[in-house]
């Protein structure tokens, strides 16, 4: 398994060393804590990222729903880190454990659908994801269920790993987690479901004559994605700590998702960090930092639109190039 | 052995295949016809891509119309498309891999043995590493052969796979038919417009017409029928 996962071509060894060393150790000194709390919004945001880029550049399932199984995992890694002891690494898979579980069952009604209907689909499911975790929402340190206190003076922040209190403990945290689910991507990239995933993406066809079972591996795909996006959300409540609202998991937050996502490129991971770097670094450069007004927050996401389109429209010719489009 | 009884495949208002009963003796086998015969559409069934509304396939004593498409890959039904779908973003060996993993079994060592073997059956050991996008349409061509013959296949669909080869190629190519049977013990059905091609690698061959079967036999008596030149070759001199 470490043999083909950093023997393929997804896994480009130099490049992913220096990008950690320079992380872990260059970034802390380097930045201010408002940037590495960015930092930290961009290496998890990154997760979810590359968990549409490779249901959607690997396998060909458009999803706008990758917001829920990251909603998901964050509510029930939070709920879980103020009702248990459960160790902080345990709690992440066990969050993502369950976005995977529901991310299986919607890709389930999903599989009778392809393209655009496979959005909509997905996009509606988020939706009720949304409604779902508005009504709960997140638990801030009270009793019941759902973990919510009545008083200002009851609400806690959410814990965060004993190892990983402090800002910059929490981001080289997040980084390695980050790596992890990274490297949990390609490996099962470089073997076989990564092969019958390339196939299924192809030519449904074609996978089914090679014996491949399409139904399962599209499956397995969602269950990863929904993993990997489970695990970031669980990383999230533990970034954010107070006042964890469904922003970041609302419909405006899906379609934004895959924009970025399109425009940081889905033939390699590579371009879901790019993504993250649009989404948690540029956008709150050029909004806050630089300009500062509402007119060129409106502008920068106008940019981004502008991007998507022209995206769109490169996606579409090299689809038409490659015969899948008439 | 392939014993195929009262075929119907309807598409609509369309029959594609009209109560086709025929049996395929084993070896290398020819289907023939026009365009709209009704050839791809066996293959279609036989791969359970499209289901029929009445008839029997029945290979080695099971009746194959019993399992799902993607099972009786696995069973050993293979076959090769008109357009060529190849896998672009894998290598060769990947490629045949694939089709290998999921379709047959053995270790991983015997794997790698049985994929080289056929890459180099094929002609493709020296391309094994390269990824796909980067060959040609002759390549490509040959790859889906090799996934359409590694391991243990029972039946071997080829569905044009001459399209677009030059002569030279060709002749490579029927070098390579006509051993699918010896080397494997499969069942091949050849179907292609290049009758040079089917008389190289075919000693029986059938001739499908509007959905019909026209005649079955020996190629060479088959090429020669009546009902053959009118349906067939009289429509390819129009």
């Amino acid at each position: 398994m470490v043999r083909g996962v950093l023997g393929h071509r997804a896994f480009q060894p130099t490049m992913v060393g220096g990008l950690m060393v320079f992380a872990l150790f260059a970034m802390p000194s380097i930045f201010d804590a408002t940037w590495i709390f960015n930092f930290t919004q961009m290496a998890l945001y990154s997760m979810v990222a590359a968990s549409v880029g490779m249901l959607y550049g690997r396998v060909g399932l458009v999803s706008l729903g990758q917001v829920a199984p990251y909603g998901i995992g964050a509510w029930v890694t939070i709920r879980l880190a103020f009702a248990t002891d459960i160790p902080y690494p345990l709690l992440l898979v066990i969050g993502g454990g369950v976005a995977a579980v529901i991310g299986v069952l919607i890709g389930l009604p999903a599989l009778r659908v392809s393209g655009l209907y496979l959005a909509l689909v997905t996009l509606m499911l988020a939706v009720g994801v949304e409604v779902i975790l508005f009504r709960l929402k997140f638990a801030n340190g009270g009793p019941g269920f759902n973990g919510l206190a009545l008083t200002m003076s009851d609400r806690a922040p959410v814990p965060r790993p004993t190892f990983a209190e402090g800002d910059i403990a929490y981001f080289r945290f997040v980084v390695i987690v980050a790596f992890i689910i990274f490297m949990l991507a390609v490996a099962f990239l470089a073997a076989k479901p990564g092969r019958a995933w390339a196939s299924v993406h192809q030519s449904e066809p074609s996978a089914l004559a090679s014996g491949i079972s399409v139904t399962r591996y599209k499956l397995m795909a969602f269950g990863l994605a929904a993993f990997m996006a489970g695990v970031a959300g669980g990383l999230y409540g533990a970034h954010v700590q107070w006042s964890i609202g469904v922003d970041q998991f609302n419909r405006q937050a899906a379609l934004f998702l895959i924009a970025v996502v399109l425009m940081g490129g889905i033939g390699s991971l590579w371009g879901a960090l790019l993504a993250a770097f649009f989404a948690t670094i540029m956008l709150p450069f050029l909004t806050q930092n630089v300009i500062g007004h509402q007119f060129w927050n409106d502008f920068a996401l106008t940019i981004f639109g502008i991007g998507l389109m022209i995206n769109l429209i490169q996606t579409t010719k090299a689809m038409e190039k490659k015969g899948l489009l008439e | 052995m392939i014993e195929i009884t009262d075929l119907s495949v309807q598409f609509g208002g369309v029959r594609s295949l009209d109560e086709v009963t025929l049996t395929f003796p084993g070896g290398n086998c020819g289907l023939i016809g026009p365009n709209g015969a009704g050839k791809t559409t066996l293959f279609n069934v036989m791969s359970g891509f499209v289901t029929p509304v009445a008839g029997r396939i029945v290979i080695d004593d099971v009746d194959l119309l019993d399992m799902t498409d993607y099972r009786r890959a696995r069973w050993g039904v293979r076959r090769t498309f008109q357009t060529v779908q190849t896998i672009e973003s894998l290598t060769v060996y990947e490629n045949v891999r694939t089709v290998h993993e999921h379709a047959a079994e053995g270790s991983r060592s015997e794997r790698q043995d049985s994929v080289d073997d056929v890459l180099a059956f094929v002609g493709l050991s020296e391309v094994r590493d390269k990824v796909v996008r980067t060959l040609s349409q002759r390549d490509r061509r040959f790859i889906e052969v090799a996934r359409a013959i590694v391991g243990t296949p029972r039946v071997v669909l080829l569905d044009e796979p001459a399209a677009g080869l030059p002569e030279e190629e060709t002749d490579h190519l029927a070098q390579i038919i006509r051993s699918v049977p010896e080397r494997t013990g499969a069942t091949v059905i050849l179907v292609d417009h290049d009758m040079s091609l089917v008389q190289a690698c075919c000693d029986w061959t059938a001739v499908l017409d509007f959905g019909r079967l026209v005649a079955a036999g020996p190629t060479a008596e088959v090429l020669h029928d009546e009902r053959v030149l009118a349906a067939y070759v009289g429509d390819e001199e129009a």
